[in-house]
């Protein structure tokens, strides 16, 4: 208290300044109080999506003794590919307080050009993919420039690219027809598997590489005396990312074949390193580049980003060429899990999955809030609806219903968690 | 009298056939607070928005350090060195101190945003500015109170070295307590050596901190004075008839043929 009245009697300024910031020393309680607190606040994150996750395989593995084994898991993975990927892209428009209704048709559209490519072109598939993932960009960039430019409302302009974009695999596949999609690399995505060894080197490069970083990033935080985690915390982090990782890399390197004397399945599929690969890439940019931190900004508050200097239309467009992209991604993995493009592709509920998907896993549909993580966490839980379902022989509609209900939950706890943050000021 | 910092001469403003400002001169000296009072209307807000490079002058020069200069947006302007701190603050609720104070001008290293460098030159600018009042540079701004919102947005524009900055109703929305803090921050901002430009309609405040008025009245400067040379109720005929006394605007504004 001394000290207190010291300082405040000296006129000149103070020489540290924040004596007030206790965070410099913060321990592992402070921390867990500080979340608890940030829960309170409404700040939920993805501890919903973790909780309805935890919930679901709880049930799903009581009620069917062939849910939790190693063949269904690796198949659910493979089945969340495609809706993971495509929430990733919602997660763009999403943060900037947009929507983009088409991303499902989108991805359907640029499947079709793939296929297309592969078949009657003979194209490689790498050089069809980069036709597809163009494809998206153009269609990004088209829905990006009308809502920055005129001002059109993304429901309006996306609803319309949503109809429009349908006649595309329609023309070029023609009704009732479907391209056959098997290219070796393209279809191995979803039926080949990543080399046991292979998948096990990688998997310890990224536990190895995160506790590198997340202990460097320490190091020269507490050097400096700035705001960091506490060590006990990264350390925890560390671990939590390691058991999962090691533990699913150990549990798809396992034989799990359903006759395994016959022949033999193992090892991570393809899907899986694509989507981490995306993660980790959007992660990077969403963190620690500038374009992410703007993107934050105008979702924030349009009006401040303009006047730092941020070129809002752009971020704006780019949102959308980034969302378009992803979803043209995410159709070849559709694609590529049912061996086939139909003109029907991307029509369906992949859209509406994934909103639900990214909501659900703590991005804020009403702009600001979001990680690319959430459209993991949120894909995995509205992947493992229809897998945990179709175990138990349930008619498709129970499907529907459950799905809508998930993502009116999920909507209902962002706009509460919205309430309460803006009255707890977290 | 020092040189001024920012120097208007003669700007004159129209939007169609309203004359909203006539033959403004207004100069902000360094060191010192220069209050721009006047009544709703009187052209405070267009000065204010010419200063800032969001308008154009149909005619008058801008001169900054002596040197007539050309502004043709805000960010000429910022590039000077002049820094608007508005009314509404503009600034993201979802984003921390430290990211919102470098909003737009994010420092990078190879890998990416700085974080280490931007948080350091958070710390040592609020530190200067002997902010003590938040609990941590890494808390959402969504968490301050008015006044420490206020005092981010100030500090954000003491951030970049600049010369000349202007506060926009920096007290409007404030309690008791939190006015005085902010008053306390414009103040010291002029004993750094800035020239300080306080926008106002409180009159406690502008004679409190300001070492200078300039009145605006129907578009025209009604006066341009020291502060320790005029009483309340002078500022206040001033803001509200255009003159007091010998100060002020000689025949009728409206009518004057100046």
């Amino acid at each position: 208290m001394t000290t207190d009245t010291d300082t405040a009697s000296v006129p000149s300024p103070a020489p540290s300044g924040f004596d007030n910031d206790n965070r410099q020393a913060a321990t592992i309680g402070d921390s867990a109080r500080d979340y608890v607190n940030r829960l309170r606040g409404g700040d939920m994150g993805s501890l919903p999506a973790i909780l309805g996750l935890v919930f679901l395989f709880a049930v799903f593995a009581s009620l069917n003794d062939r849910f939790l084994t190693t063949y269904n898991m690796a198949n659910l993975v493979i089945q969340s590919g495609s809706i993971i990927v495509l929430a990733m892209g919602i997660v763009f428009v999403l943060l900037i307080g947009e929507i983009d209704l088409s991303a499902g048709v989108a991805g359907g559209a640029s499947a079709t050009i793939i296929a297309l490519m592969l078949i009657d072109y003979d194209w490689t598939w790498w050089a069809a993919t980069l036709a597809g993932v163009a494809v998206g960009a153009v269609i990004g960039l088209a829905i990006g420039s009308l809502v920055a430019f005129l001002g059109i409302p993304s429901f309006v302009v996306t609803l319309a690219f949503f109809l429009a974009l349908q006649a595309v695999p329609l023309k070029l596949i023609g009704s009732g027809g479907s391209l056959r999609f098997n290219d070796a690399v393209l279809r191995g995505l979803s039926i080949k598997n990543v080399p046991v060894t292979a998948g096990w080197i990688a998997a310890i490069l990224i536990v190895v590489g995160f506790a590198a970083l997340s202990l460097w990033r320490y190091r020269s935080l507490s050097a400096k005396g700035l705001v960091h985690k506490p060590l006990g915390l990264v350390v925890i982090q560390i671990a939590v990312l390691a058991v999962i990782v090691l533990g699913l890399t150990a549990l798809l390197s396992a034989n799990r074949a359903p006759n395994p004397e016959l022949f033999e399945i193992s090892g991570i599929p393809w899907v899986a390193p694509v989507v981490i690969a995306l993660l980790l890439f959007w992660t990077y940019v969403l963190t620690k580049s500038r374009f992410g931190r703007h993107l934050y900004a105008v979702g924030g508050n349009a009006e401040a980003a303009r006047r730092a200097g941020i070129n809002v239309k752009r971020v704006r467009i780019m949102a959308f060429v980034i969302c378009s992209s992803m979803a043209a991604i995410s159709g070849l993995l559709a694609a590529s899990y049912t061996g086939k493009v139909s003109p029907g592709s991307g029509g369906g509920n992949e859209l509406l999955y994934a909103v639900g998907a990214a909501v659900i896993g703590g991005t804020s549909l009403f702009g600001g809030r979001g990680r690319a993580l959430d459209a993991v966490i949120g894909g995995l839980v509205i992947a493992t609806i229809p897998n945990g379902l179709g175990l138990l022989n349930q008619a498709s509609y129970i499907n529907f219903l459950v799905t809508g209900g998930v993502l009116l939950l999920a909507a209902s706890v962002d706009a509460i968690s919205r309430r309460r943050r803006s009255s707890a000021g977290v | 009298m020092p040189e001024p910092l920012l120097e208007l001469r003669g700007v004159n403003k129209s939007f169609g056939v309203v004359h909203v400002l006539h033959d403004v001169d207004f100069a902000v000296y360094p060191g010192q607070v220069t209050a721009l009072v006047g009544d709703n209307g009187a052209g405070k807000s267009t000065l204010v928005k010419i200063i800032a490079g969001i308008y154009g002058r149909d005619s008058g020069d801008y001169v900054f350090e002596g040197k007539k200069v050309e502004v043709h947006g805000p960010r000429d302007v910022a590039a000077l060195g002049i820094e608007i701190v508005y009314q509404d603050l503009a600034l993201c609720d979802n984003l921390d101190i430290v990211e919102n104070m470098f909003l737009g001008r994010e420092e990078t290293s190879r890998f990416g945003l700085d974080e280490v460098t931007m948080e350091t030159r958070a710390r040592e600018t609020l530190a200067s500015l002997s902010v003590r009042t938040v609990k941590s540079v890494r808390q959402s701004v969504a968490s301050l109170s008015g006044g420490q919102r206020q005092t981010v947005a100030i500090a954000k524009a003491v951030l970049w070295n600049s010369k000349v900055v202007l506060l926009d109703e920096p007290t409007a929305a404030l309690g008791v307590a939190q006015t005085r803090q902010v008053l306390d921050l414009v103040r010291r901002l002029a004993d750094r050596g800035l020239g300080v430009v306080l926008i106002s309609h409180n009159m406690g405040d502008v004679l409190e901190v300001a070492d200078r008025i300039t009145a605006l009245y129907l578009g025209r400067v009604a006066a341009d004075v020291p502060a320790k040379d005029v009483t309340h109720s002078q500022i206040v005929e001033l803001i509200t008839a255009g003159r007091s006394g010998d100060l002020g605007i000689a025949e009728n504004a409206l009518t004057a043929d100046v």
